[in-house]
């Protein structure tokens, strides 16, 4: 049955395309069936190179202008000011040269179309052109080279003896996250899966007295302003610690211990109050009500309105629920981290049950 | 030696199925990619047709899918067996195989002047070994638990377990299998290319005189040779980390409630060892697409190629430095961020001569007589997404800035305008310019407008979109980001990219119409349709064996005499703006020195 269905669409389209065939030949004029570009496709085509164009542009305009609320927020890290601006210029540069280019591209092909008595220049090297297009690439790149590779250094190179900064353990299993706190002494207890025992979900060294006093959560909470540098440890397959908001992404990999590190600056309190938060919420609670009239009428519940929080998602295919590994953060003043942090069980209350 | 000697009898077998002769085989590589390639992009209409309505069921998901669609709702898991193997197909099979196994099997003994490959059995090989793992991937798709679905990356451990997901189990095996089957098909089929190049030309093909084709299949073939080889050595031993208990990538994995007793390997290994091919393979997909489009536009503007030495060495120089940008891919994977810069770097580098080939492309359009048939079209196409993907490469290539937008979608968008939808384009610039000398028919070319027009559309409309979702921080390979509020504003446009998809899908339909149709139906080809310079036009259009009748031809000019006039100002031959490769300089004629 399937079987003579297909067949049947098989059968239609084919007609379908052999009829739309002979209709093109008419209307554009070309049933010399040469099949060959003559004269009067050589017009038409050239023309819809240039409407392209205008496509183009308008598609990229129409993009610009309707999904510019799609960028994220002004980063919410210390680097990540500097990231902004470094993508900025990129995305400048990249759209003057983009509109440029096709601009030239489709031009020339609209410009030089073919006419019955034109002739082609016979113009194949110019020595001084291709050098000017080698150098002016050359130099800008190497101004986003040199830019981007200084923030990348900064980035990157953890200071791993700064006594202030706060050390956690950012540990992913499939499918879910841990944050482990150092606890008083700052210094995380060893930890490896082969310990994994029991309410040990974590595989901490029972045995290591840094451990005792570190703290395990399941929400990631950071004081606004402090360094923050993880340590990052995976219990079974890849995954990618991203924080898009601060600008930030490791992958978590088994067998080994990854770092990342970056300065909060702007708390949750203060991200929900910014105008661009505050009408990206907006929008985003509107269309929940539209679907939730559509669910309700079918009978099921309504969703929740939208409040937003910082999240780190998991950005590494790591099996059936990958699309659904988050962890919320919370960022908040010292001492609203210090109340919370002191409200959570350490380890060592925690294997004492 | 002359093509009498060649003729044996023949039967059907040894025409049309184990055919040694370079034309057959390309007609074979192409349809068989154009068959995986029907596979893959259905595949991606399926995944995307997911994330456009994320809520809704499909009665053709169940359809379709069987079991994994109950009631026509996808289990995440087929989802991301749907993309792993729409990644693999489109990548390996589709624009490796099809593209390059199609035309530098056509082309090189074609365009060089000489009777076939080196070794006609080898490629007859190298055939049969890419049709056997091609079934061996649509094999995989029955396979109980599910295919292959840890992404085309097939990063361990998830795909080393098949505790990890289903689809690590018998399916990762065949995917494995499939694979290294496949690299032996394209080593034994580079090996011959680079073989014939270097020993077969005609007298006067001189290097200088190649045409850019076989420059980019001659180069792709060496990369070919020098990463393909890694990529089996990394299949080899996740095959053994897989069944033997070794622990090259595994160390410290608990999983399932159980501790696995592998120590001391790491899965970031395996990153380097994929991408050391990986990347090359971008380019050995894309290169040949170029030399193609570097043919088409050359021989439609009526004009020589501009800059054909620039255009070497860009080739030459991309080749190269392919091989040593692979770490791009995993600036956050935790390698050390010192060589995080020494790849940013080199991978900026690369920018340069890509840059170069594309404004010698837009120049060589200027003061063109441009004819616009259906492979021109193409040829445009591909030098523009070329440069629209080519550009946002400058971002993800700067390490700083790939933190925020590695693996999410604006990657997908970036990779499959730089290398999937340009190097698409490429294969259907050379099947509609070379569809007259395989079948010795032409492809209607009112058809070929409408696939290219609402393709062009199609695939701008699909993928430019995609870099904002992807600005918005959405990964990629998620099932639904219905779990994440934040992202509830992007769905209108994600349903906006799926019905673009579906629209770039059916213009697809009248492209396999066109082609089927005018292989039995189409108007009879006459011997030079696009009256071009190179040497596959001065062959018969009814295939012989050993490709000329009569002598080999010989060579006495470069490929791009188009409109060259003598020191009289009148064309070389009176009254053709063109001037084969066979024709003789004459007195009264500049000399060109690439
Ligand atoms: C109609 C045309 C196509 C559409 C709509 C399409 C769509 C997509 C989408 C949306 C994804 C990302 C899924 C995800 O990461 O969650 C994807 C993945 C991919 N596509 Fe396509 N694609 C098309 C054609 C192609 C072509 C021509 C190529 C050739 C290079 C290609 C190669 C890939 C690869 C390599 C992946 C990555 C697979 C992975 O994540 O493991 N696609 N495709
Ligand atoms: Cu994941
Ligand atoms: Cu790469």
């Amino acid at each position: 049955m399937t079987f003579f269905l297909i067949l049947l669409i098989v059968v239609l389209l084919g007609v379908t395309f052999w009829q739309l065939s002979n209709f093109l030949a008419i209307t554009f004029g070309n049933s010399d069936n040469s099949q060959v570009a003559n004269n009067a496709d050589n017009q038409k085509q050239g023309k819809f190179m240039l409407y392209f164009v205008l496509f183009l542009y308008a598609l990229m305009a129409f993009c610009f202008i309707e999904y510019y609320s799609y960028f994220l927020p002004a980063a919410s890290s210390e680097h990540g000011v500097d990231y902004d601006r470094l993508m900025q210029i990129s995305v400048v540069l990249i759209m003057f040269v983009q509109i440029l280019t096709q601009g030239f591209l489709h031009f020339f092909a609209y410009k030089y179309k073919g006419k019955k008595d034109q002739k082609a220049t016979y113009y194949a090297d110019n020595n001084t052109l291709e050098m000017i297009w080698t150098i002016i690439p050359v130099i800008t790149l190497a101004g986003l080279i040199l830019y981007g590779l200084y923030t990348w250094t900064t980035i990157m190179n953890i200071d791993e003896d700064d006594e202030d900064a706060l050390i956690v353990e950012l540990y992913a299993y499939q499918f879910g996250w841990r944050a482990r706190y150092a606890g008083n002494d700052n210094e995380l207890g060893k930890a490896n899966v082969r310990f994994i025992e029991g309410v040990n979900t974590l595989g901490v060294d029972k045995s290591d007295n840094y451990a005792m006093d570190d703290i395990i959560t399941s929400e990631l909470h950071l004081p606004v302003n402090k360094r923050v540098i993880f340590k990052m440890r995976s219990q079974d397959v890849l995954h990618s610690a991203y924080m898009p908001f601060f600008r930030a992404q490791m992958n978590v990999v088994p067998g080994m211990i990854t770092e990342f590190s970056y300065i909060p600056t702007q708390t949750t309190e203060e991200i929900r109050l910014s105008d661009f938060m505050v009408e990206k919420v907006e929008t985003i609670n509107n269309i929940r009500r539209d679907k939730s009239k559509l669910l309700l009428a079918k009978g099921e519940e309504a969703l929740e309105p939208y409040e937003f929080d910082y999240y780190l998602l998991c950005n590494k295919i790591c099996g059936a629920s990958h699309f659904n590994m988050q962890m919320k953060i919370v960022v908040e003043s010292e001492s609203d981290f210090k109340n919370w942090i002191s409200e959570q069980k350490t380890f060592k209350q925690v294997v004492s049950n | 030696m002359s093509a009498e000697h060649h003729h044996h009898k023949e039967t059907f077998i040894t025409k049309y199925i184990f055919s040694e002769d370079h034309k057959m085989i390309a007609k074979q590589y192409l349809i068989t990619g154009l068959l995986m390639g029907i596979i893959g992009i259905a595949m991606s209409l399926l995944f995307r047709l997911q994330i456009a309505w994320p809520e809704q069921s499909f009665a053709i998901f169940e359809v379709l899918l069987g079991k994994w669609a109950p009631e026509g709702v996808m289990d995440p898991n087929v989802y991301l067996a749907l993309v792993t193997i729409h990644g693999t197909i489109m990548v390996f099979f589709v624009l490796t195989a099809g593209l390059s196994g199609t035309f530098s099997n056509l082309l090189i003994p074609l365009q060089i002047g000489a009777r076939d490959m080196a070794s006609g059995f080898l490629n007859m090989v190298s055939y049969w070994l890419f049709f056997l793992s091609s079934i061996i991937m649509v094999l995989s798709l029955f396979v109980e638990a599910g295919p292959a679905a840890a992404g085309w990356t097939i990063y361990p451990p998830l795909s080393a377990l098949p505790q990890a997901m289903p689809g690590s189990g018998l399916g990762m095996t065949l995917w494995l299998v499939s694979m290294a089957i496949f690299i032996a098909s394209s080593l034994i089929g580079s090996l011959n290319y680079v073989v014939t190049v270097l020993n077969l030309r005609t007298e006067g093909m001189s290097m200088s005189r190649l045409p850019l084709t076989i420059w980019t299949f001659f180069v792709t073939a060496i990369i070919g040779v020098i990463s393909f080889p890694v990529l089996l050595s990394a299949a080899l031993l996740l095959i053994m980390d897989r069944s033997f208990g070794t622990s090259f990538f595994l160390s410290d994995i608990f999983i399932q409630g159980e501790v696995l007793h592998n120590q001391g390997g790491s899965p970031v290994l395996f990153e380097h060892l994929f991408w050391f091919l990986g990347h090359p393979e971008v380019y050995i997909v894309l290169l040949p697409a170029l030399g193609i489009t570097s043919e088409v536009i050359a021989t439609n503007a009526r004009k020589p190629i501009f800059g054909y030495r620039a255009m070497v060495i860009s080739i030459i120089a991309i080749a190269f430095l392919s091989t040593i940008v692979w770490g791009h891919h995993m600036f956050v994977s935790g390698m050390n961020p010192f060589l995080g810069s020494v790849f940013t770097f080199t991978t900026l580098l690369i920018a340069i001569p890509s840059a170069v080939k594309s404004f010698n492309y837009i120049t060589t359009l200027w003061k063109g007589n441009l004819q616009f048939n259906p492979a021109m079209l193409f040829s445009i196409g591909l030098v523009s997404t070329f440069i629209t993907g080519g550009l946002t490469g400058i971002i993800l290539g700067d390490s700083t800035l790939d933190i925020n937008v590695h693996d999410t979608y604006f990657v997908v968008a970036h990779f499959h305008l730089v290398m999937g939808i340009s190097a698409l384009y490429g294969l259907f610039a050379g099947v509609y310019h070379w569809f007259p000398k395989m079948f010795g028919r032409m492809l209607n070319k009112n058809l070929g407008y409408v696939h290219f027009w609402i393709t062009a559309i199609g695939a701008y409309g699909v993928f430019f979109p995609m870099h904002f979702v992807g600005m918005a921080g959405l990964p990629r390979r998620y099932y639904t980001y219905t779990n994440f509020p934040y992202f509830d504003d992007l769905a209108d446009t994600n349903v906006l990219i799926t019905l673009f998809a579906l629209l770039t899908a059916s213009a697809q339909l009248v492209f396999l119409y066109n082609f089927f149709h005018s292989m039995f139906y189409g108007k009879v080809a006459s011997k030079n349709p696009w009256k071009s310079n190179t040497l596959e036009w001065t062959t018969p259009v009814e295939h012989v064996h050993g490709n000329w009748p009569g002598e080999l031809p010989k060579v006495y000019r470069w490929a791009y005499d188009y409109s060259k006039t003598d020191n009289d100002g009148n064309y070389i031959i009176e009254g053709q703006d063109f001037t084969p490769q066979t024709f003789p300089m004459k007195d009264n004629e500049e000399i060109l020195h690439h």
